[in-house]
């Protein structure tokens, strides 16, 4: 009996816990995606919105071209932005870890992650003005006489990768470096006792042992990236239309609510199959 | 490479711009102790406070305004809002009966408007009238056409419509991000009136579009197109006019805007007050100190962008180099050589609007 009232007890007291986190999912996530998948069974007829309870939207998402290609401009963008920051974050991560001596390693990371505290808006217009064709790039590289005419640099998909490489580079390194300083020096010593040089330890042993940050921060470089409208919209000059662009015009220009939705839905599909890719590579990567 | 100019003109707008600076603040410290508020859902023109301070400070009221572009987005902002939330309106000339239709917009009594006042081209009944009954005003006109740098590209060429979507200036090309004046030059361009403009006639159209895309460096909004031709980022503005390169005319004199041989759009923004409001007469009080001469003179010179007032008696509070920025005595030619805004249905929109991200994934 007492034991049963403890238990009883102790599950009050854990639901009294869960409780307001699960209210607020329910609250701003749950009921939310529930109306927004409804509103994509919807259908603008005119300019009404007709609740037609049918897929007509996502077939006409897979139907029209150009509100197709949103989807792979993003996951262009998406792969690319990721690719490039895991590139430069790794060693980034690795000299601050273990070549910067540690007293310096804290000033080393708040100098990495200086960008975060600038707004995001401000950051791609600053970054606009250093592509531009008047900007920093261009007119050192006339200057020094490197080019003759200007760069298209601004504008352009590879303004709005720069831009957000210069972000997510910061937040790669910083879930690469966490991963890096827990590992036990043991570790390497032991592999190099083995006879492994330099860069067998590395390919070994600490590579495989960082992974798991280098696919965290590469997750959360996919998600944030691959739902941003800002960086696009900014610096790609509207030459073409990421995903999320696209959504914006349906709700800014066209009040096309269902179309909207439909493309939300879909792109938070994309999201949660590169998280179940993740987690179960992490699960894998356990056992 | 870089040159630092003081010069008195300098020092004389850096005075200008710390009076209007500190007149703003004092305004806005006022308008804080304000009475009443009004909310208007407007086109960054009405956001200059040279423009709304004065109203503010005669009414004792607060203004809160909301900018947006394209009325689709100004129709989804009073979709995603309370009846009431919204006192005043202003859209595009050409889309208030689509707002009498959705019972947005209440009467205005005829005898509250100058119409006697404004230029007789522009009062356009057959936009701002609905069974008549007057449901909006004509408040500022001019022209979606071609802007251009003139030291960077032969005036000649931009008389012919047909050098948007050549390669000549390829690359060197900015388009206004508005599908429906855009598409109307288009359609101009290859000899279809605005007022005739049907499904028929786009496949034509987005071939040509499309080859203006590959022709362009850009398609942005306001700040960002004329941005881009102040800059010299581009020499071109497609769906640009004196809206554009009027207001830069004292510091970039080269630039410059033509209405090409086929001819050119004209915009034209209407005032209105909202049927739901809960301040009618103050809305309309706003409405009626926007048409004045003084609140038309500063409307036309706002600091996002430039137009021709509707209202005659609004050359008495401009300058005579405002005036010839805006081209003040050549607007009979003009208003002659321009069209209004298509004005498609619901399925001609869609199709309109499809076109325009398709060319934006070109």
């Amino acid at each position: 009996m007492a034991h049963a009232s403890l238990e009883t007890r102790e599950n009050r007291r854990a639901w009294g816990f869960v409780t307001p986190a699960l209210l607020w999912t329910i609250a701003f996530f749950v009921i939310p995606f529930i109306v927004m998948a409804a509103i994509s069974l919807a259908t603008r007829k005119g300019r009404e919105i007709v609740m037609a309870w049918n897929f007509d939207n996502y077939i006409e998402f897979f139907e029209k071209a150009h509100l197709l290609k949103g989807l792979f401009v993003s996951l262009e963008i998406t792969f690319t932005v990721t690719l490039i920051s895991v590139i430069l974050a790794y060693p980034l991560a690795w000299i601050i870890a273990e070549r910067v001596p540690q007293k310096w390693q804290r000033m080393a990371l708040i100098m990495a992650i200086l960008p975060f505290w600038t707004s995001y808006v401000v950051r791609s217009y600053s970054w606009l003005l250093v592509l531009a064709q008047n900007g920093v790039i261009n007119n050192s590289l006339v200057y020094l006489g490197v080019i003759s005419e200007p760069l298209e640099l601004a504008s352009t998909r590879s303004a709005t990768v720069i831009g957000f490489v210069h972000f997510f580079v910061m937040l790669l390194t910083l879930t690469i470096y966490a991963n890096l300083v827990q590992m036990p020096p043991n570790y390497r010593r032991a592999a190099a006792d083995l006879g492994a040089n330099g860069f067998q330890v590395f390919w070994h042993v600490v590579l495989p042992l960082t992974l798991p940050g280098i696919m965290v921060g590469a997750f959360l470089t996919f998600v944030l990236c691959i739902g941003d409208y800002i960086t696009p919209q900014i610096l790609g000059g509207n030459n073409e239309l990421a995903l999320p662009q696209v959504i914006m015009l349906q709700l800014g220009r066209r009040a096309d609510f269902p179309m909207a939705a439909t493309l939300s839905i879909i792109l938070m599909g994309v999201v949660t199959l590169a998280y179940i890719a993740c987690a179960r590579w992490l699960r894998m990567e356990r056992t | 490479m870089f040159r630092h100019v003081s010069t008195g003109k300098t020092r004389n707008k850096f005075l200008g711009s710390a009076a209007t600076f500190i007149l703003g603040a004092v305004a806005m410290a006022q308008s804080a102790h304000a009475t009443e508020e009004l909310n208007a859902l407007v086109w960054c023109d009405h956001t200059d406070p040279a423009l709304i301070a004065p109203f503010e400070e005669k009414y004792d009221v607060k203004v809160n305004l909301k900018e947006y572009e394209g009325t689709g987005a100004g129709l989804s902002i009073i979709e995603q809002s309370r009846p009431g939330d919204w006192d005043v309106f202003v859209i595009d000339g050409v889309d208030v009966h689509r707002a009498v239709e959705m019972d947005l917009l209440a009467e205005i009594p005829a005898d509250a408007l100058p119409t006697s006042d404004l230029f007789s081209d522009v009062v356009m009944p057959e936009n701002n009238v609905v069974d008549g009954k007057t449901y909006a005003v004509t408040e500022k006109f001019g022209y979606n056409t071609i802007s251009f740098d003139k030291t960077k590209v032969d005036p000649k060429d931009m008389e012919d419509m047909s050098v948007i979507w050549s390669d000549k200036y390829a690359g060197r090309i900015a388009v206004y991000d508005y599908y429906l004046p855009v598409i109307g030059l288009v359609g101009l361009g290859l000899g279809i009136d605005t007022a005739d403009l049907d499904a028929d006639d786009m496949d034509a159209i987005k071939e040509k579009l499309f080859a203006m895309k590959k022709a362009s460096k850009q398609v942005g909004e306001v700040v960002s197109s004329q941005t881009a031709l102040a800059t010299g980022e581009v020499d071109i503005l497609v769906g640009g006019g004196e809206w554009i390169t009027a207001v830069l005319s004292e510091d970039k004199p080269n630039l410059d805007w033509v209405i090409p041989k086929q001819g050119g759009l004209r915009w034209a923004q209407s005032i209105a007050v909202m049927k739901d409001s809960e301040k009618p007469d103050l809305a309309l009080k706003f409405v009626q100190y926007i048409m004045s001469p003084e609140g038309q003179a500063r409307l036309a010179t706002s600091s996002c962008y430039w137009g021709m007032p509707a209202n005659a008696k609004a050359g008495e509070n401009l300058t005579d180099a405002q005036k010839a920025a805006l081209r003040w005595d050549d607007q009979a030619g003009y208003l002659k050589n321009s069209q209004l805004y298509p004005i498609p249905d619901a399925d001609l929109d869609a199709e309109m609007q499809d076109a325009w991200v398709e060319m934006l994934q070109q």
